[in-house]
C-alpha cells in the first residue's frame, strides 16, 4: 500500500497491461514522448516503444476507426481521446463500427478496445472541454461504460476493460487526476458491472460515479449530523450497472437519490431513477430525487463553474427532498 | 509500375488466365442478377446496392491478395466479398435474412462479411470502413509479416473527412495498403463532379503517396496494376493509391428510377468487353455460354438452399449483443 495520485493509478494499469500482454497497443494524440496531456502515459513509450505505444495525429475519426481496425485484428487497444469532449470526432467509428461489429458480423470476431477519456469541470476548461457524456455511450448496445472513483477501481477496473472482449469507454474524471489515495500493491480484480457500497447506511441510498462519489460521501457526513445514515452507491460500472445492487439498498433505505456531474436532464440518473420507480416501487417511501448538471453548457468563468457544478450541498439538499 | 499499366494488352504472370479472372466476374454478375430477383419478388428485404460494371475490380485486386490479407468494402460490397472468398450459401442465406446467413440474418447486405477470408465487411456508412483498413493494416505491420490491407471505397467518400486522415496517417506511419478507389462517376444521386474539386491523383501527391488511375472495367489491366502495387505494399510497407474508372451500370440502390441520370445507356460493362476479348483470342461463344450456365447453375442451388434456411430468433440475436470472450 502506497500513497499514489489517481493519475497514477491508470498510468500502473497500462504499464501493468503493457508488460503482461503483448497484444495490448496505445494510441493517442501526444501519449508518447509528451506523456499525456495530464501526464497519465507518462515513460510508457520509453518502457514499451513506438510501436505500442503509438502517438498519433490530431484526427480522432481516424485513430478510432483503425483501432477497430486493430483489434479484430488480434490486438487489444486502448485509445487515448484527450477530453471527451473531442469524443464527437470519434462517434462514427465507436457507434457504427465498433459497438456493432460483434453483433452484425453475426458473432464473428470480438472487439477488444477501450476508449480512455477524461470528462468533468473544475480546470475552468469551458464549454468544450467539461463535458460529462457517458450517457451517449451507455445509451448504444454494444458499449460498455465505466467511470472509476478511487485509485484501487481504476487500475483494476482499466485492466478488467483491458481483457474485455467488448468496446469499452473508460471515463475518467479530470478533477480526480491529482487527488492523493491509497494504491493497493496488487488491487483486487474487480469485473465490470459490479457496484460498490462505498459508504454504508441505513436511511436513504445515494447513487453515484466518478468524481462525485467524494461529494456524496461529504454530503453523508453533514447528513450523519442530522441523524441520517446515507448509503453511498459507487456504480463504478455505468453499462451494464448494477440493478441489482441499488434495488437490494433501495429495499433497505426506501429512498433514492440519484447524483452525476453530467447533465440531469435524460441522463444516467433519468434510468436509473426509472427503472427503480418501476422494479422499486413498493420500496419508496419518496420521490426519487436526481442532481445533475443544469441544462446549459459548462460554463468558464470561475464563480460561474463553480455554481455549476454538483456539490455535497445539493447532494444533501436532495436527501431532504426525498422526505418530501 | 508503368510496365503494369502496359501489361492491359497482355496478361501478367502473376495474376489467373483470362478465362479464370471472367468466371469469377461471371459468378458476382450472376449472384446479383439474382440479388435483384429476389429483392423484386420480396425475398431479400431492406435495400442492396448492385456493383454491376465494377466486377473487374473485385476479381482484379483480389486475384493478388491472399487469404491472411484483409479488405474492408463500402455499401456496394458484394462483389468485394464473394471475390474475396466468401461462399455463395453463407451470401444468399444473409442477404435473405436467414439463421445460417454469414452475419446470422444480422446484418444484410450492407453488412455482408467473413473474418475468416480477411473480409472485414460491407458498411453502411460512407467512408466507414477507410479508418478500418488503415487499423487492419497497422495490425499486419506489427505482427510483422508481410500482409496487406485494402481499403475498397468509392469516388462519392472521396468527400468524407476522414480520408484525408487516413491518407495522412497510412503515409506517416507506412502502413501496407491499398487505398482502392473505384470511381463510378457517382456519389450516391448526384455526377461526383458537382461534389468533387479535386482529382484523386492530386490529393495522393499531397500525401506523396504513389498513385496509379486505370480503366477499371479490363480486368487483366486492373490484376496486372493490382498484383504489381501489392507487390510494392508488401515489401516495402508502404500505402499505394490505385483509382479504377468504371460506370455504374444500374442506380444507387436496387429500384433507382434514376431519373437524375442521362448517362446511364453508356454504361460499360466489363463482362461483355471480357467476353468479346474472350472470343478474340479465340474462345468459341458455346464454351463461354456453358460457363455462364454452371456458374447459373450454382447460384440457382444455393438461392434454392438460402430460400428453405429458417429465419433466425430475436433471442439469438440478442445474446450476442456483446461477445463473452475473443474469437477470430
Amino acid at each position: 500500500m502506497s500513497e499514489q495520485r489517481f493519475a497514477h493509478a491508470v498510468n500502473r494499469a497500462l504499464d501493468d497491461a503493457l508488460a503482461s500482454d503483448p497484444s495490448v497497443v496505445l494510441l493517442g494524440e501526444d501519449i508518447g514522448k509528451a506523456g499525456g496531456t495530464f501526464a497519465v502515459t507518462r515513460g510508457l513509450q520509453d518502457r514499451y516503444g513506438a510501436d505500442r505505444v503509438i502517438d498519433m495525429p490530431i484526427a480522432e475519426n481516424a485513430i478510432t476507426g483503425m483501432a477497430v481496425g486493430l483489434a479484430i485484428g488480434g490486438f487489444k487497444p486502448v485509445v487515448e481521446i484527450m477530453f471527451m469532449d473531442f469524443v464527437a470526432f470519434a462517434m462514427d467509428a465507436i457507434v457504427n463500427q465498433a459497438a456493432k461489429l460483434h453483433f452484425m458480423f453475426g458473432g464473428q470476431g470480438a472487439v477488444p478496445l477501450v476508449i480512455r477519456t477524461q470528462h468533468g469541470g473544475g480546470l475552468n476548461a469551458g464549454p468544450q472541454h467539461s463535458q460529462c457524456l457517458e450517457a451517449w455511450f451507455a445509451h448504444i448496445p454494444g458499449l460498455k461504460v465505466v467511470c472509476p472513483a478511487t485509485l484501487d477501481d481504476a487500475y483494476a477496473l482499466l485492466r478488467s476493460a483491458i481483457d474485455d472482449p467488448n468496446p469499452v469507454i473508460f471515463v475518467e474524471n479530470k478533477s480526480l487526476y491529482p487527488m492523493k489515495g491509497t494504491l493497493s500493491a496488487e488491487p483486487e480484480a474487480v469485473p465490470l458491472g459490479k457496484a460498490r457500497v462505498a459508504r454504508v447506511g441505513r436511511d436513504v441510498t445515494i447513487v453515484t460515479y466518478g468524481a462525485l462519489v467524494h461529494k456524496a460521501l461529504a454530503a453523508a457526513e453533514t447528513l450523519a449530523a442530522e441523524g441520517i445514515e446515507a448509503e453511498v452507491i459507487d456504480l463504478r460500472t455505468l453499462q451494464p450497472w448494477d440493478e441489482a445492487a441499488v434495488l437490494e439498498s433501495l429495499s433497505r433505505t426506501h429512498r433514492l437519490v440519484v447524483a452525476h456531474e453530467a447533465v440531469e436532464a435524460f441522463g444516467v440518473g433519468a434510468e436509473i431513477a426509472a427503472r427503480m420507480a418501476q422494479v422499486g416501487f413498493d420500496e419508496l417511501d419518496g420521490p426519487i430525487v436526481r442532481v445533475g448538471g443544469a441544462f446549459m453548457p459548462v460554463p468558464f468563468g470561475r464563480t460561474l463553474e463553480a455554481e455549476y457544478l454538483p456539490n455535497a450541498e445539493r447532494i444533501v439538499e436532495a436527501v431532504r427532498a426525498t422526505y418530501g | 509500375m508503368n510496365r503494369a499499366v502496359e501489361a492491359v494488352r497482355g496478361r501478367n504472370e502473376q495474376t489467373p488466365e483470362l478465362i479464370e479472372l471472367y468466371r469469377r466476374m461471371l459468378l458476382i454478375r450472376e449472384a446479383e442478377k439474382s440479388c435483384g430477383a429476389l429483392f423484386a419478388e420480396g425475398a431479400i428485404p431492406g435495400f442492396i446496392h448492385l456493383s454491376d460494371g465494377q466486377e473487374a475490380v473485385s476479381v482484379g485486386v483480389m486475384a493478388s491478395l491472399r487469404t491472411d490479407d484483409t479488405i474492408a468494402s463500402t455499401h456496394r460490397g458484394h462483389g468485394h466479398a464473394l471475390a474475396k472468398g466468401l461462399s455463395l450459401d453463407g451470401f444468399f442465406r444473409e442477404l435473405m435474412g436467414k439463421a445460417d446467413g454469414a452475419c446470422k440474418g444480422r446484418g444484410g447486405s450492407m453488412h455482408v462479411a467473413d473474418l475468416s477470408v480477411g473480409m472485414l465487411g460491407a458498411n453502411g456508412i460512407v467512408g466507414g470502413g477507410i479508418a478500418i483498413a488503415v487499423g487492419s493494416g497497422l495490425a499486419q505491420k506489427l505482427r510483422g509479416g508481410d500482409g496487406v490491407a485494402v481499403s475498397f471505397f468509392g469516388d462519392g467518400a472521396l468527400a468524407e473527412g476522414v480520408i484525408h486522415e487516413c491518407l495522412n496517417i497510412a503515409a506517416l506511419k507506412g502502413i501496407p495498403m491499398i487505398f482502392a478507389c473505384e470511381n463510378n462517376g457517382w456519389s450516391e444521386f448526384s455526377p461526383t463532379s458537382t461534389q468533387i474539386i479535386f482529382t484523386l491523383e492530386k490529393l495522393a501527391a499531397a500525401y506523396g503517396i504513389e498513385y496509379h488511375g486505370i480503366d477499371g472495367t479490363k480486368v487483366e489491366g486492373v490484376a496486372a496494376l493490382a498484383a504489381e502495387a501489392i507487390a510494392t505494399v508488401r515489401r516495402e510497407s508502404r500505402p499505394i493509391v490505385l483509382e479504377f474508372f468504371t460506370t455504374r451500370v444500374r442506380g444507387h440502390y436496387e429500384g433507382d428510377a434514376q431519373r437524375y441520370r442521362t448517362d446511364a445507356a453508356d454504361a460499360i460493362d466489363p463482362l461483355a468487353v471480357t467476353r468479346a476479348l474472350l472470343e478474340e483470342r479465340g474462345a468459341s461463344g458455346g464454351e463461354l455460354d456453358d460457363l455462364a450456365e454452371t456458374i447459373r447453375a450454382e447460384v440457382f442451388a444455393a438461392v434454392e438452399a438460402a430460400r428453405l434456411s429458417e429465419e433466425p430468433t430475436l433471442q439469438s440475436a440478442a445474446e450476442e449483443v456483446y461477445a463473452a470472450e475473443i474469437r477470430r
